[in-house]
């Protein structure tokens, strides 16, 4: 038995369970929406979000009672609930299984989430590459439907509710709640300017929800078990419930773990994740996802929750957890991730755009030992002129690896250098900028 | 013509959204489907379809990766590179790929069978290496299952080691045993 109650996993892990409808309502699905609709009115739904202290598993952690509470309330005519699925973020791979494994909790939970803020229309924006997935929600999707938890006059309440599914077509920046709604407009991923906020001018200029799958996941949970019993699991006031958390990297037994936030890192790697896939120990992790600044064997006990893992100097993100054993080339893993920015900053923002270009060209100059001691100044300069300059969170995110690495590794990208510097291959091989 | 072979499918995707241009990148991989890649004239057509100008379809189309301007290998793999892949071995199987097949990245070989590109992350980071084939994921790749989805895809079209729905769902519980 798993040391932990699940939640979200936790059909999925009886055996023979096949996530069709039939074996979803045997679980007990559809009881939250039948409870609700018709019965509770949408505020009341709202209500017990809010009281669950439910936070968004996207990535930004904003709480999502919160956010639907900021669509205006008198307002007349169509508002949307985009559901984001497109799930890019380098180390996160926890909503493609709960899209494949168990759609009808996240229908469930669309449906709630569009009868709370009272949405007739609801898009789910897939990443294209998830061909499978969309595949799979879209049968669902016409289960539903046939049992009447879809369309027009839901469970006989006179409610409508139509869902669809949109695919993507590869762009990691249409993971941002605004380039998403670009992207579903049909035009190129460019994230807008904020505010306003898609709370009241989203999708087609009218009132809009973002949320991510496994936010959407939990609904019904909340519902049927209570938001006092959600706010009571995992380190309340300001992180509840459970994370899908992923782990990635050199473990024994990598892939996706839930767990009630606020279990340290520790326990995650070494207990769930099996621990290190050898006898060389732990370097380095990546709490969060790409945009996560990296942590150090030191910040083992930090807690995974949203505050601690702030506190330690970085961010919780998307739950995407990658761990480095020693002998893991740090400046090289950071110019990974940086090339990974480098190809999908979007262009928008100069600072994001140029920079992101210059930051690869020096890291690569780094890594390839034809690197100068003026190069990390010239680094922490790029950072800190893209960082808070930019339109969208991207910014941010990209500077996280180089920054973190080089607070916490310093010596080794020195070593490079000076490994450059000793084998004169500077005057042969000029630095190359564009 | 789209219209005239998928007029049903073209007016049900439409009718989903409240505004026609939503339907764009749903038109350009139908047009993708039948002809393996997305032509000018499709464009136009789709422009047509949608009230919107050709510009407007190509600005869309050119930003993401997934629309092929230019026809693709039958067998496009797509080797993601990302580092938590690149911490499991991925830039040996991009090795595997080039020795194999004689291709580089971005390179077709000449019986026009396989295409080779280098992607990030394909949300499959627990089961690395991996690749995509198309529709379908691959992943914990070793050299011997590698060969062997080769050898199948030139064969047979396709490969029985694809994977999916999400692989290891047991794994928290084999964990706690
Ligand atoms: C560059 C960037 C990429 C993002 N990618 C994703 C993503 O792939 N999936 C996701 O759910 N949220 C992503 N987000 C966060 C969304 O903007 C948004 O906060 C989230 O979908 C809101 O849902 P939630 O409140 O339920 O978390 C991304 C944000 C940024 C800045
Ligand atoms: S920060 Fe980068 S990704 Fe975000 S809008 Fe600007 S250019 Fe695009
Ligand atoms: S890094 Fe390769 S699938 Fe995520």
């Amino acid at each position: 038995m798993p040391k932990h109650e699940l939640i979200l996993l936790k059909n999925m892990m009886e055996p023979g369970y096949t996530g069709s409808l039939h074996d979803y309502e045997r679980a007990g699905g559809y009881q939250a929406l039948r409870k609700v609709v018709g019965k509770v009115p949408p505020a009341g739904v709202t209500g017990m979000v809010m009281k669950s202290g439910l936070r968004g598993r996207g990535g930004a952690g904003f709480p999502t009672g919160l956010k639907w509470n900021f669509l205006p309330k008198d307002y007349i005519g169509p508002k949307y609930l985009c559901c984001n699925a497109d799930e890019s973020e380098p180390g996160t791979f926890k909503d493609r299984q709960l899209i494949e494994r168990d759609p009808h909790q996240i229908l469930e939970g669309i449906l709630l989430a569009c009868y709370a803020i009272g949405s007739e229309t609801a898009y789910i924006y897939i990443r294209g590459e998830f061909v499978l997935g969309a595949k799979i929600l879209e049968q669902a999707i016409a289960e539903a439907r046939t049992a009447g938890y879809i369309g027009s006059n839901i469970l006989g309440a006179g409610i409508t509710v139509n869902v669809w599914v949109h695919r993507g077509a590869g762009a990691y920046i249409c993971g941002e709640e605004t380039a998403l709604l670009e992207s579903l407009e049909g035009k190129r991923g460019l994230p807008r300017f904020k505010p306003p906020f898609p709370a009241t001018n989203g999708l087609y200029n009218k009132p809009t929800v973002v949320n991510n799958i496994e936010t959407l996941a939990n609904l019904p949970h909340i519902v049927v078990r209570g938001p006092e019993w959600f706010a009571s699991i995992g380190s309340p006031p300001k992180s509840t419930g459970t994370r899908v958390f992923c782990v990635s990297g050199h473990v024994k037994q990598p892939g996706n773990y839930e767990v009630p936030m606020g279990v340290t890192f520790r326990e995650l790697i070494y207990e769930h994740a099996g621990g290190m896939r050898s006898d060389k120990s732990l370097k380095a992790f990546i709490p969060g996802g790409a945009s996560a600044p990296f942590l150090t064997p030191n910040h083992l006990d930090v807690k995974l929750d949203f505050e601690s893992v702030a506190a330690a100097g970085s961010m919780l993100g998307s739950g995407g957890v990658t761990v480095m054993e020693e002998g893991t080339d740090i400046v090289w893993a950071a110019l990974r991730l940086m090339e990974f920015f480098y190809h999908e900053s979007c262009g928008k923002c100069s600072p994001c755009r140029e920079g992101s270009s210059w930051l690869v060209q020096t890291m690569r100059r780094i890594v390839a030992k034809r690197g100068r001691m003026e190069d990390l100044e010239t680094l922490v300069d790029l950072c800190k002129n893209i960082e808070g300059r930019t339109v969208c969170a991207f910014g941010e995110a990209e500077v996280a690896p180089i920054m973190s690495t080089l607070k916490h590794w310093r010596s080794e990208y020195v070593t490079l250098i000076q490994e450059a510097e000793a084998a004169n291959l500077i005057k042969l091989e000029p630095a190359v900028r564009h | 013509m789209l219209k005239e072979k998928y007029q049903k499918e073209i007016d049900e995707i439409i009718s989903r959204y409240p505004v026609r241009r939503s339907a764009l990148i749903p038109l350009l991989y139908l047009a993708q489907r039948d002809e393996g890649f997305v032509s000018e004239a499709a464009m136009k057509e789709i422009a047509g379809l949608l009230r919107l100008t050709p510009p407007q379809v190509y600005e869309t189309a050119t930003f993401y990766t997934m629309i092929n301007l230019k026809r693709v290998g039958k067998f496009h793999l797509q080797v993601c590179k990302s580092l938590m892949c690149a911490l499991a071995g991925s830039d040996t199987v991009v090795e595997w790929v080039k020795t194999k097949l004689g291709i580089g990245l971005g390179e077709t070989t000449t019986d026009g069978l396989f295409t080779l590109n280098a992607v990030e992350c394909l949300a499959a980071c627990g089961t690395a290496p991996m690749m995509q084939v198309n529709d379908d994921y691959y992943e914990r790749l070793t050299e011997q299952t590698f060969d062997r989805i080769l050898a199948d895809l030139k064969q047979h079209g396709t490969c029985s080691l694809k994977t999916g729905p999400f692989m290891w769902p047991e794994a928290p519980m084999r964990n706690e045993k």
